[in-house]
């Protein structure tokens, strides 16, 4: 009941979306080649679904394997922060400093280093989650209640164990909006990686329909992208909400 | 049990140059329960958590020491103002929480013995928000028995009750901590005259020893004596001397 409403609104937007887009198109006569209309680019996602697909497929993968690799060494980094204060102290810079980098400008460098293929689009993926995983994690791990902490001491918990079995499952509602940031940004990062050199994924696809004029196959390509991102976002969503209700008291 | 040690602390505090506490001694005899009742602010849960060997940010001159010799740590469990419960543990995994902190095998058999004891054997697989207050203290009161240490510390540990619960509290806990080295601070004359063979008040001057009845604790709430008690406590609280 409560998925249906979830599914009943989402349609109704949508459907508002499309009906502006159209509207936007009749009103002011734009060619196709500008702004082509939702049923266009609808027939254009049907026509070329089979090669939408192949090069779709590309780039979930290299959004999902960024953000794994992301999520798991934003975490690590979060954790070996806590544990110990030099290994922070050397970290937090860099931490920042992974945020700072604009990739727009790295990309073609990395480009060369790591080839055309997956891997450079991956550590894009990486880069631009890391800094939103390691400081929302941090900052849960380090807003462990005080009293908890207490007793831990008292009961001769170890450095180690105090940090895993306390302060960690303290921190998972931190570590759940840390994740619905990376899940929003991990896309922009693949494409952005595809955009500078790729022989496949959809940042190439939409290089090319853009430098061909076909807009209609760009839009196409933009909303098989933006598709994944909301199902992934809900789903990741549901998954921070699940697991903060299992780690937290639920109403406060 | 017969091995608990009593404890003594003897010194003063300060927050950088300004004074929390003047030198004071605090002994808890082996064995029985000592409070510590006083006014907010008066440095008693920096008192307790001296002896814990907790952080304070106070700067403390003196001495934390045991009547046997040997180190106090590792033989104290500490019970806070809140139940302190890990809201992810059900109650058998908060009571086992201290074997689990320092990598030991967990004694469930133990602790479900002592959960009934608390009288939650039927909330052993509940988490703490499906539990009342008094419930979670019952169930915070099990894990500091399943610590097993000689020595127990008490911060307020009823403050958040309400007054039949609290009662309640007092006996369960008088009854299971007896022949454990008790040190309770709190601002009830109720806990401190039903509880304490000794019991101090503790004010900026320093420590003064209150009259408790002549009778062994764990202290009717409606006997005379403890009534009598507990109103001289508040006089002297109020006045402040």
């Amino acid at each position: 009941m409560n998925a249906l409403m979830i599914l009943g609104r989402g349609a109704l937007i949508a459907a508002i979306g499309l009906l502006a887009w159209q509207a936007l198109v009749w009103l002011t006569g734009v060619p196709a080649f500008i702004l082509p209309g939702p049923v266009r680019v609808g027939e254009r996602l049907w026509e070329s679904r089979s090669l939408i697909a192949e090069h779709a497929w590309v780039t979930y993968a290299q959004i999902v394997m960024g953000l794994a690799l992301g999520v798991l060494l934003g975490i690590g980094t979060a954790l070996q922060m806590i544990l110990s204060p030099l290994y922070r102290s050397v970290m937090r810079p860099l931490v920042v400093f992974s945020q700072a980098i604009p990739i727009f400008a790295l990309a073609p460098v990395v480009t060369l280093w790591l080839g055309y293929g997956m891997a450079s689009k991956v550590l894009f993926v990486v880069l631009i989650i890391y800094f939103p995983i390691a400081s929302a994690c941090y900052d849960g791990l380090s807003r462990t209640p005080q009293g908890a902490l207490d007793l831990a001491r008292v009961m001769g918990a170890s450095r180690l164990r105090t940090t895993l079995r306390v302060r960690a499952p303290y921190a998972i509602p931190s570590l759940a909006s840390g994740l619905r940031l990376a899940v929003a940004a991990a896309p922009f990062a693949a494409v952005i990686g595809e955009w500078v050199g790729s022989s496949r994924g959809l940042g190439h696809m939409m290089l090319l329909a853009n430098g061909r004029g076909q807009t209609d196959l760009m839009f196409a390509c933009l909303i098989a992208l933006a598709a994944f991102t909301i199902v992934l976002y809900f789903a990741v969503d549901a998954l921070g909400d699940a697991l903060t209700a299992r780690f937290s008291a639920p109403l406060g | 049990m017969n091995s608990a040690p009593g404890l003594t602390i003897e010194g003063s505090a300060r927050f950088g140059a300004v004074p929390l506490f003047p030198r004071l001694r605090f002994e808890a005899a082996p064995g029985l329960w000592t409070s510590l009742l006083g006014p907010s602010g008066v440095g008693k849960t920096t008192l307790l958590r001296l002896i814990a060997g907790l952080d304070t940010g106070a700067v403390f001159d003196g001495l934390v020491y045991a009547s046997d010799g040997s180190p106090l740590a590792g033989r104290i469990a500490y019970m806070g103002q809140g139940d302190l419960l890990a809201p992810w543990l059900d109650v058998l995994g908060n009571v086992v929480l201290g074997a689990r902190l320092r990598g030991e095998a967990p004694d469930f058999a133990k602790a479900r013995e002592i959960i009934a004891r608390v009288g939650l054997a039927r909330h052993e697989r509940e988490r703490p928000y499906a539990l009342s207050g008094g419930q979670r203290q019952r169930a915070a009161l099990a894990r500091t028995l399943m610590e097993d240490r000689p020595v127990v510390l008490l911060d307020e540990p009823f403050s958040s009750l309400d007054a039949r619960t609290r009662t309640e509290m007092q006996e369960l806990a008088g009854e299971l901590l007896a022949g454990k080295t008790v040190a309770l601070i709190t601002h009830d004359p109720g806990d401190a005259a039903r509880l304490s063979h000794r019991a101090f008040l503790m004010n900026e001057g320093g420590l003064s020893e209150l009259a408790l009845p002549q009778s062994a604790p764990v202290r009717s709430y409606d006997d005379n004596e403890v009534i009598a008690a507990q109103a001289q406590m508040l006089r002297l609280l109020r006045s402040g001397s």
